[in-house]
């Protein structure tokens, strides 16, 4: 069945995905390598919000529109037309098996007006209700909890595009509505109220497209090797899992910022239950059990990029370039020892990173992570990390500043893990490495971004310098 | 810290090849209740390693764990054994101790239930 998805204009790279894994995890059946059907309205670009999906049921539609952060709603599409004739035509011609057992008289019904492009009055808004009267509704009108919802939905063209390209032409919409959005959640686990934040805390909206991204859900256990202040497993656990998390960082996961202000209190905050386990350890050099493999069904986290907060591993600076021999800690200071921690690079803590993936998640379960990619000017094809285990099923970036962007990745694990795969993995690693370095200006991203504007350019033209991306509001967002 | 975060670590100290399982020195151990979930339990049931659980319980006062890894079907039918697994696994907690390597009998201390996994830069 075809379903009218209606999208928030925003974060539109992650939109699609978020619907594809949320029909997935409500057990909609996609074949291998495949992927759900999706159509434009007519005249429509991809970035509208508003977008044809088939899903096999209305209540795998209700499901994925309650739980999904984008989706502002799903409708069964009665009719559709550039202007109102064309619409009566159209929903006249909408088979009556499919719309009478929805006007009953028993049932009560309630029709709400949205424009996009500009608003309405309520006398303009009140005339296009008034011209339905074709459609036979027999029920009573309750507007506050009606047993059945339809809504029109116009699209007027507006002169100013605040630099959008032309997305959508008049059209109008007529459906009855299947499904809609939890506008509870976002509100309740914003940041802003956050009992223990630190500088890399996820945003609430983001933490939960990644949790959707994972499919997290009740039963499932889900881990965050770079858990700091929790932000993700916050939203895995509302959503049902079992979550556990681990830092390099002693003083963010054990101590926070006091006894009530750590990650513990965070999940109470919420009343959601809470980590199965939070530890310390350093992702180079891992403490798991040998046999140890095929345990958590998703990985969700957000690697240090090395801009606001670096990546660290055991060994000193100066013991990781061997200017100096490890030291034995005399054994009266053992206890309390805090060991040295040196510089990990993107690129070596992506690559454990993926190899703690390829042994530990169970097959088919996801990883989803996020990876920092610079804007280039050149436009030449950005490279992801790759892994023998797993396939890429969905890139979505998020824009942050004129410099670069995230780009976050879910990847499915269809190979078992394995000795031979270890070794295949490792030669893929030194060549990602060798050819991350090379676009990557002086090595490390936190150069790149912060670097002033070369000054010349400043020089001969101010009015001219442009950035050489156009400001499209969609990415950014 | 829980058994079943137990039940997945060992010490990987440079050279050490067998560090599992670390034997559990429990200072402070208390009991906090949590939602049982049989699926998750069932769940996890399959990655455990039998002998060092019910060892490590023992270690933090609880001796009601069988002493045999049970078969699949106990699973299914037996919910009084799923309870006490789920007791075991998720509703005991070591605050204060410590984990110490079968080994070199090096000690990796458990502080506010978070076990400190890091090596010192003459173990790495």
């Amino acid at each position: 069945m075809w379903f009218l998805c209606v999208f928030y204009h925003r974060l539109l790279d992650f939109r699609k995905p978020e619907v594809e894994a949320l029909a997935e995890l409500f057990g909609e059946e996609i074949a291998e390598n495949e992927s759900l059907q999706w159509r434009l309205p007519e005249h429509h670009h991809n970035d509208t919000p508003f977008h044809f999906v088939q899903l096999s049921s209305e209540e795998i539609a209700r499901n994925i529109a309650k739980r999904s952060i984008l989706v502002k709603g799903m409708y069964e599409l009665w009719g559709e037309g550039t202007c109102y004739e064309e619409l009566k035509d159209s929903i006249l011609s909408y088979p009556d098996s499919r719309k009478l057992p929805f006007l009953t008289s028993d049932s009560t019904f309630r029709i709400s007006v949205e424009t996009f492009g500009r608003g309405l009055t309520f006398e303009e808004q009140k005339d296009r209700i008034q011209s339905l009267t074709y459609i036979p509704f027999e029920g009573r009108v309750n507007l506050k909890n009606p047993d059945h919802n339809f809504f029109l939905m116009e699209m007027i063209e507006s002169e100013e595009n605040n630099g959008l390209q032309p997305i959508l032409q008049r059209r109008i919409f007529f459906g009855r509505e299947v499904g809609f959005a939890d506008r509870k959640l976002l509100p309740t686990f914003q940041l802003k109220s956050r009992t223990y934040l630190g500088p890399t805390a996820m945003d609430a909206e983001m933490a939960f497209l990644m949790a959707n991204q994972a499919k997290a859900t009740s039963g499932k256990l889900v881990y965050d090797p770079f858990v700091g202040t929790g932000s993700i497993l916050v939203s895995a656990a509302q959503f049902g899992a079992m979550t556990m998390g681990a830092d390099i960082d002693i003083r963010v996961v054990r101590d926070g910022r006091g006894p009530d202000c750590n990650v513990w209190s965070n999940f109470k905050q919420y009343g959601l239950p809470m980590p199965v386990a939070l530890l310390r350890m350093d992702n180079n050099l891992p403490p798991w059990r040998s046999g140890l493999k095929e345990i958590f069904d998703a990985i969700i986290c957000d690697p240090p990029y090395g801009v606001r907060a670096g990546g660290r591993k055991s060994g000193g600076r100066k013991i990781l370039r061997g200017t100096v021999d490890p030291y034995t800690v005399p054994d009266d200071k053992r206890t309390d020892h805090i060991p040295s921690t040196g510089a990990y690079s993107l690129v070596e803590c992506v690559h454990d990173l993926l190899h703690l993936a390829a042994r530990m998640l169970v097959m088919k379960g996801r990883l989803v992570f996020f990876f920092p990619v610079l804007r280039d000017e050149t436009g030449g094809e950005v490279k992801f990390p790759e892994h023998p285990c797993f396939k890429l099923v969905a890139v979505s970036e998020q824009i942050l500043s004129s410099r670069y962007s995230r780009v976050l990745l879910t990847m499915v694990k269809v190979e078992p893990y394995s000795e031979e795969i270890k070794e295949a993995a490792r030669l893929m690693h030194l060549e990602f490495r060798e050819n991350h370095l090379k676009w990557l200006e002086d090595g490390n991203i936190h150069s790149s971004v912060f670097k002033p504007i070369d000054s010349s350019q400043i020089h001969t033209d101010p009015k001219a310098f442009k950035d050489p991306k156009p400001k499209y509001r969609g990415k950014y967002v | 810290m829980r058994l079943i975060t137990h039940n997945m670590l060992s010490c990987n100290i440079k050279g050490v090849t067998n560090g599992f399982p670390l034997r559990i020195e429990a200072g402070n151990v208390i009991e906090k209740e949590v939602d049982f979930n049989p699926d998750f339990i069932r769940h996890m049931f399959a990655k455990l390693e039998w002998k060092a659980l019910v060892e490590g319980a023992r270690s933090m006062g609880y001796a009601e764990l069988p002493e045999d890894s049970p078969d699949a079907a106990v699973l299914e039918s037996d919910e009084s054994f799923l309870k006490k697994l789920h007791h075991a696994l998720l509703e005991l907690h070591l605050e204060e101790g410590a984990l110490v390597c079968p080994k070199t009998g090096r000690k990796f201390p458990v502080n506010k239930g978070i076990p400190n996994m890091l090596l010192h830069e003459d173990e790495v």
